[in-house]
């Protein structure tokens, strides 16, 4: 096939099928230079980021939130057009009339959407009251199917941030396909797989498939209403740079519009975006501080996305993030990097508007990536705090050349392969549960198998072992077992019909599981081991507390006595998920990523034998606790490095800061520094990295002023945030992560 | 055996690029801006062998791209030539780049044996006359120009490097001196100048001793600036 629209490009196989990588792979431009060609933000430009700075002082001002339309459900084509400046905007297009502000999601529970309009001092209308009180919404299809078990994992918090009750997410489609191939091609294809199914057998799966496709053709249809609602038809591929980039922000918009998933990820575009931009310099039409211009207005418009949310979420998920994550750079499978200047434009962007969380900006970090570009990341990482890297060359093998990023380290093959998220377990806790033989003494509860309490002065590493596999054992066959109930119902009353519809027909499916914890349980175990722990027992007889004398190694200091603990950890529990099957045969994935909900887990975990007291936070994904590392920073990146991604391939979160001055006397020289530290940890085939260059004092600082630091970036686990939309006690937990710092 | 204070697995600042560093155990001399007083003591620590002390080398050598390595330094890294020869004789061997942080106040056959395995040696002048040599450090100051004459001859890449303390060192005609110094000896390829710190004083409180130093102020960033144009 030829469309006019795509003269100047190489042809190949992706004419004839979709398939973007191929356009890609046969089109893009490496580049291998340095960042001296950028431009810098135009007056346009500056006087919008200036304008929406402003809405960022209100939203502020207000708590956070800066309105709700409680009138209207949040849909494709519900809201009038809204625009920030419409004038001057290059990209257009707002999830609802205004910039802001934000709709309501009900899908995901109604009793949510209620919720959340009140903490904001809002009342969701009676009209949309009314509209879902005979209808059922995801949430309540989860809670009907629900077992007892279930629900007292979920009360007691040994499974806990489970997507019961709000938009699962971390589903990323294709957005791209929207701007090579416009709509109407798309619907075309899902139209012939839809009749290839009629072919076949009917059952259960092919009935749900063909309404799935059914409802992906008709949001495909919604999805060109709202661009007209716009001005535009995308109906026919982008001829420009200006509307490949409007066509995918589009098919973007549509999805946040559609659902409020937990991580609304954008994957792979800015590669993608450049051979536009190539062919429009080629033919003088775009000059270098256009095509800045056109991702500054881009990147503009991410950063104004919102979802509306309950507080008890924001406990969980601090900062009031998108997850609008975008995956930069990595290698081909040809040798040459997908490095081009549009990669360098995009983390310009950080410099034209300024540092800021969102767009999740993840760099696919490989050992052979041009030099200039790891310059560049460095630098930019030094300077604004917000961008995170993570291992191509162990994600590449798995994934090919094409995957993105959803979230914070869920690697997928786009429009190949998604996931049913899964929030995480509290191993932690569950070691305290198998020691008081099925309870918990922070919800008093009784869960689990249920047997005597551990007996003994001290604890005796064998006889602990044998007990908590038990509990593992139990424990992750409930996990599977649950979120097998949730992802049936999310199917059900909330599926992704516009993401999907940017999917392949058929797609593989991950099941993501998690645990939080990791090192307070390495530790523990190390001190049972290592040394002598004591129980503390109550009146009742539970234990409570414990006394432990002696030392022990522990997680942070590349001993590998505590060090393969954490790791057989990991290995232990993805082997008990894997035995329970699971929804659709989705493959068990893991990840040691805990968001900033470390806090709440916490909270809710009562003393441990490492010597954390009851209640105090944990580390943040795969961390080494505060301040236990010994021998300085390139120990604890050792003791990380060695969870196998093979038993994690749902990502191994790890936050890492460090002062400018333990970093290098000069900018040169902390650049090259971090690029040096960066290929070491990943020649470990270690998996994340989030990477923080500040003082302490800069945070104690904000922590006491934060009018004067209205837009200070802080890498936290997995994404980044704006450090004045952390709950107070979430900042404390931050202000005393352990920061890197020499003798 | 080494006598060991501590490792700092990630040093930016002792030698170019990403290093290892180990603190050795104990120093001769008593300077007066020294900011590691827990290094003195020639008994504390504890031991590891070369052998156990390269093996974690070894651990981070990833990260030392084209520039970085190990650094050897303390206390006073000389006063264990013998077994710190063992330890980078055996980084050479793994082509890890060596590097020690010296005084330099120590010469005999064992510390000409570490140097032939040293790629770079970090050379702290404290003064450069032997006047403040004396009142300040307890030396005289002609072992460590014998020492950087030693140098000269092996040419070991060698920084020289100086911590600015008003009222002691921080005049011009100092940084003339250092200047001299630096282009009479060929091996010297780059000057370092630090600026005096107060942080370790809490050290010293907690070792229940005077830091002699406490009342002197810290370099101004003006100063500094102003020194290093002179270079």
């Amino acid at each position: 096939m030829i469309h006019e629209n795509w003269n100047g490009f190489n042809g190949g196989l992706w004419q004839d099928e979709i398939n973007v990588r191929d356009f890609i792979q046969t089109n893009y431009k490496e580049y291998c230079g340095d960042d001296s060609f950028l431009s810098g933000a135009t007056e346009r430009t500056d006087s919008l980021m200036a304008k929406v700075q402003e809405l960022f002082r209100q939203e502020r001002a207000k708590g956070g939130v800066l309105d709700i339309d409680t009138e209207t459900v949040s849909s494709l084509t519900s809201y009038a057009p809204g625009y920030i400046d419409k004038e001057n905007e290059i990209i257009v297009g707002m999830q609802t009339d205004s910039p802001l502000k934000r709709g309501v999601n009900p899908f995901g529970g109604i009793r949510m959407a209620r919720q959340a309009c009140a903490a904001y001092g809002y009342k969701l209308s009676d009209k949309v009251e009314q509209e879902f009180m005979f209808r059922t919404t995801h949430n309540d299809g989860v809670f009907r199917a629900y077992t007892d078990e279930m629900r007292a994992a979920r009360r007691s918090h040994v499974i806990t941030g489970l997507p019961d009750a709000y938009g699962r997410g971390r589903i990323i489609g294709d957005y791209r396909r929207v701007a090579l191939y416009g709509v109407n091609r798309l619907i075309e294809a899902k139209k012939v797989d839809k009749a290839a199914i009629g072919q076949g057998d009917f059952n259960t799966e092919t009935t749900r498939q063909t309404e799935e496709l059914f409802q992906q053709i008709t949001f495909l249809g919604f999805m060109k209403e709202m661009a007209a609602m716009y001005g535009y038809d995308i109906s026919e591929p982008a001829k420009d740079a200006r509307e490949a980039i409007q066509w995918t922000y589009f098919a973007y918009l549509a999805s946040i519009k559609e659902q409020n998933g937990a991580a609304m990820s954008l994957g792979r575009v800015s590669t993608f975006f450049d051979i536009y931009i190539e062919r429009d310099i080629a033919n003088g039409t775009l000059t270098e501080k256009e095509a800045q211009e056109l991702m500054d207005d881009f990147v503009i418009k991410l950063r104004i996305a919102r979802h509306l949310r309950t507080q008890e979420y924001n406990e969980l998920f601090g900062g009031d993030p998108m997850w609008i994550t975008e995956a930069v750079g990595g290698m081909g499978e040809d040798g040459r990097s997908l490095v081009t200047k549009n990669s360098f434009r995009l983390l310009n962007t950080l410099y034209t508007l300024g540092s800021s969380p969102e767009p999740n900006i993840t760099i696919l970090w490989s050992t052979s990536l041009p030099e200039g570009f790891k310059r560049f990341c460095a630098k930019v990482s030094v300077d604004t705090d917000s961008i995170q890297y993570e291992n191509d060359d162990v994600m590449r093998p798995i994934y090919g050349d094409d995957y993105a990023i959803a979230c914070c380290v869920s690697a997928m093959k786009i429009g190949k392969q998604m996931q049913f998220f899964g929030a995480r377990c509290n191993l932690a806790k569950l070691l305290l549960i198998a020691l008081n033989g099925g309870y918990d003494t922070s919800s008093e509860m009784h869960i689990g198998p249920q047997m005597s309490v551990i007996e003994g002065t001290s604890l005796d590493f064998d006889s602990v072992m044998k007990r908590f596999d038990k509990y593992i054992e139990w424990l992750m066959h409930l996990y599977v077992n649950t979120m097998n109930v949730i992802h049936y119902m999310h199917d059900k009353y909330a599926y992704e019909k516009t993401q999907m519809a940017l999917h392949d027909t058929d797609v593989e499916r991950f099941m993501a599981f998690g645990i939080a914890g990791l090192s307070v349980v390495a530790d523990s175990l190390s001190a049972i081991k290592y040394a002598k722990v004591r129980p503390i027992r109550n009146t009742n007889g539970y234990i409570e507390g414990f006394e432990t004398i002696g030392e022990f190694p522990k997680f942070g200091n590349d001993d590998d006595r505590v060090d393969l603990i954490a790791k057989d950890m990991t290995h232990k529990v993805i082997t008990e998920l894997r035995k329970t099957p699971t929804y659709k045969n989705a493959i068990h994935t893991l990840s040691v990523l805990t968001i900033t909900s470390n806090v709440m887990y916490g909270k809710n975990t009562a003393a441990t034998p490492d010597g954390r007291g009851d209640g105090e936070p944990f580390a943040p994904g795969a961390n080494p606790m505060h301040n236990r590392e010994e021998n300085g920073a390139l120990a604890s990146l050792n003791s990380v490095a060695k969870i196998s991604y093979d038993d994690c391939r749902d990502g191994v979160s790890n936050t890492f800061s460090i002062t400018p001055d333990t970093l290098g006397h000069t900018d040169e020289e902390r650049y090259s520094n971090l690029v040096s530290i960066l290929d070491g940890y990943f020649s470990k085939k270690a998996h994340h990295i989030n990477v923080n260059v500040m003082n302490r004092e800069t945070l104690l600082k904000a922590y006491e002023n934060p009018e004067e630091y209205p837009n200070l970036t802080i890498r936290v686990s997995g994404y980044a945030v704006n450090f004045n939309k952390l709950s107070r006690e979430q900042q404390r937990e931050v202000i005393s992560r352990t920061f890197h710092e020499a003798m | 055996m080494l006598r060991i204070h501590s490792i700092q697995s990630l040093g930016t600042v002792d030698g170019p690029g990403v290093r290892f560093v180990i603190f050795l155990q104990g120093c001769h001399l008593r300077c007066k801006c020294c900011h590691n007083p827990d290094t003195w003591d020639m008994n504390a620590g504890k031991e590891m062998s070369p052998s156990e002390l390269f093996e974690k080398v070894k651990r981070y050598k990833e990260y030392f791209g084209t520039d970085g390595g190990i650094t050897l330094s303390g206390g006073e890294p000389l006063l264990q030539s013998k077994d710190a020869y063992e330890l980078l004789a055996l980084c050479k061997e793994e082509v890890i780049n060596t590097c020690v942080d010296t005084s330099g106040a120590v010469m005999n056959e064992d510390v000409k044996k570490l140097l032939s395995v040293t790629d770079r040696v970090l050379l702290y002048i404290k003064y450069t006359n032997d006047e403040d040599y004396r009142r300040n450090v307890g030396c005289p100051m002609h072992p460590v120009i014998e020492f950087l004459g030693y140098l000269d001859k092996l040419s070991v890449a060698t920084t020289l490097r100086q911590v600015i303390i008003p009222t002691l060192n921080d005049t011009e005609e100092n940084i003339l001196k250092l200047k001299q110094i630096r282009d009479e000896y060929s091996c010297v390829d780059s000057v370092e100048l630090l600026a005096f710190h107060k942080i370790c004083e809490t050290k010293y409180q907690n070792m229940g001793i005077d830091f002699p130093l406490a009342d002197t102020p810290e370099p101004t960033k003006d100063l500094m600036n102003k020194l290093n144009m002179m270079l």
